[in-house]
């Protein structure tokens, strides 16, 4: 688990990156969801992965049990995902309204046309 | 800002949890200077947008989205801990995204989704930068990590570098700073004027408010790594900006490329790190958010009334508004740095910092670079308002008439805008001063941690609390 999640989270972020790079927008889109995924992964990697409790104290005790997953990344984690969700919405949402106006999913054509519009 | 004045440092925790645990606002000088500069703006453009945007895009949200935009820099300056930086940071993006296509033109949605997906980027390099800082120290509360910071002895100093990268990259982006540049003349000259100004006055310098932030309190071990690095930055992005604003026929995209090479300057104080270094850049931005708008406004009023920024169509304005001109080149020469306006103070105090800690070649180059500035904004003085109007497009250039009622509207935040600058630069050891000490805060933190970390006032306001409910329960 702990040599996969990294290389998976590289992946994430490699295919994250060829997709904004690309020209179509639906796989700029696609690029963006990725590149968000991997960043929450890797924030959720960093605080330590434990095979064991939550990070509730029982009435008898005054701590936690010792091997305990970090709750504050995971709140991070909660918190960074929404708002990820929010900006992702917005993209889709404007992309698509590029795509109404403009009549085409291309980058390339987009700027033509826009420098032709000058 | 009185009280900061008083104290240095001001803090309080929101929901009365002890400080590395809850969420921190901390006020100090630096962050009050800022927050101050960007509420005389706000007003300032609210004031310019009740008469110089349309009736479609105020009827669609514009105000809300301003007013939230400005919390957002607020909170970006009020905030004591990394994770709700990031937050507060989205809160800023959401709205700017909002703003740059509100109205739907063409150019706006292309600048849009130039922006949108820079800056997603920017967020999520971020956030990785937050997630290692969080597993080095365990910890995100600034206070509490300037603390540790300049505690450990550094076992993992490589992973502290990679993170200072990170964040450098990310606030980077946000800011303009010289790689990371291209999306910003791309985007900011499409929305209407009333929008652009404030983005463009505001937002990058809250990219830079943070860097300054973070790379005093956080970074600085690893100095002798970041600070030659900041220094080759800053060079490299005072002189593109300024060539490209140089390469410009566009109004706004002159201002536009401007910003970039004044964000050097800002980079500049930061890479020299000395007090008076710092200070000088504190005093910049301030100077900077102010006139950067100002003159984004003052083409605005132009643009209004000649429907074009392309510095081929327009001219003659100083015949047709000789007030307009007038108020145009003060803006212009305090911005390229002439002596009695408040731009040369800013440049004055960086350029004695750079002389006196040996870096002759920055000096050089920031010097040449405000003679570039004083040659495009020439260009621009030359083309817009002096020479006679071109008979080709004078058909359509066709002045649109404007009430004088309106016209005084719009022509009062502009005004004061310049009352402003006018102060600042002619009377100028005030500001000079709160800078300094703003600057003297930010290298010796013993007074923001203590004053973020001892929790003062916490215990009390939970007796007072504790009290209340007593009380309110019979």
């Amino acid at each position: 688990m702990e040599t996969l999640l990294p290389i998976m989270i590289g992946t994430l972020f490699a295919t994250g990156l060829y997709f904004i790079l690309h020209r179509h927008l639906f796989k700029v889109i696609l690029g963006l969801i990725l590149f968000g995924l991997a960043t929450n992964l890797f924030l959720f990697v960093i605080g330590g992965i434990t095979r064991g409790s939550s990070a509730i104290i029982s009435e008898d005790q005054k701590v936690a049990a010792e091997p305990y997953a970090d709750p504050v990344t995971q709140a991070l984690l909660l918190t960074a995902i929404v708002i990820g969700f929010g900006i992702q919405a917005f993209a889709i949402v404007l992309i698509r309204r590029v795509y109404q106006t403009f009549k085409s999913n291309n980058l390339d054509e987009l700027r033509k046309e826009n420098e032709e519009h000058h | 800002m009185r009280q900061v004045l008083e104290t240095n440092v001001v803090s309080t925790q929101v929901g009365n949890w002890p400080a590395p645990y809850g969420i921190t606002l901390v006020a100090d000088m630096f962050s009050v200077l800022i927050l101050l500069s960007g509420a005389i703006i706000g007003f300032a453009v609210y004031l310019y947008s009740l008469q110089g945007l349309d009736v479609t895009r105020r009827r669609f949200g514009y105000f809300p989205l301003l007013l939230l935009l400005q919390m957002g820099v607020s909170g970006v300056c009020l905030t004591g801990d990394l994770f709700n930086l990031y937050v507060w940071f989205e809160v800023i993006l959401i709205c700017c995204f909002a703003m740059l296509s509100l109205g739907g033109t063409k150019g706006q949605l292309e600048g849009t989704l130039k922006y949108v997906t820079i800056n997603f980027i920017a967020s999520g390099l971020l956030l990785t930068g937050i997630g290692i800082m969080y597993s080095l120290y365990g910890s995100l509360n600034l206070a509490e990590l300037a603390v540790l910071v300049r505690q450990a002895d550094h076992p993992n100093l490589p992973l502290l570098s990679m993170a200072s990268i990170f964040f450098l990259v990310g606030f980077g982006i946000k800011s303009g700073i010289f790689p990371l540049f291209f999306w910003l003349p791309a985007s900011y000259h499409t929305p209407p004027i009333s929008i652009s100004a404030f983005i463009a006055g505001l937002i990058t310098k809250v990219g830079m408010y943070t860097l300054i932030r973070l790379f005093t309190l956080l970074f600085v071990s690893n100095s002798d790594f970041i600070l030659p690095l900041l220094a080759v930055l800053s060079g490299l992005t005072m002189v593109i900006g300024v060539i490209g604003a140089a390469a410009q026929t566009d109004f706004k995209k002159i201002l536009s490329f401007h910003i970039i090479s004044q964000i050097g300057y800002m980079l500049m104080g930061l890479a020299i790190y000395t007090p008076l270094a710092i200070a000088g850049s504190i005093f910049f931005i301030v100077h900077n958010i102010l006139v950067k708008t100002n003159l984004f406004l003052i083409s605005g009023v132009v643009a209004q009334r000649h429907r074009t920024f392309s510095l081929k169509r327009l001219g003659g304005v100083y015949l047709l508004q000789p007030t307009l001109a007038l108020l145009f080149l003060l803006s212009a020469l305090s911005l390229a740095g002439t002596p009695p306006l408040s731009g040369f103070w800013g440049k004055l105090m960086l350029a004695r910092a750079g002389l006196e800690a040996g870096k002759f070649t920055l000096v050089a180059v920031s010097l040449c670079v405000s003679l570039i500035t004083l040659f495009s904004m020439t260009k621009i003085w030359n083309e817009v308002f002096w020479k006679p109007r071109p008979n080709t497009y004078k058909a359509e250039t066709t002045m649109t008439p404007v009430n004088p009622q309106r016209l005084r509207m719009i022509y009062l935040p502009i005004v004061m805008l310049l009352v402003f600058i006018l102060f600042i630069g002619i009377y100028a050891s005030p500001l000079i001063r709160l800078s300094e000490r703003a600057a003297a805060g930010l290298l010796h933190i013993e007074n923001y941690t203590e004053t973020v970390l001892s929790n003062k006032g916490t215990e009390q306001n939970r007796h007072k609390a504790q009290a209340h409910e007593v009380t309110s329960h019979p």
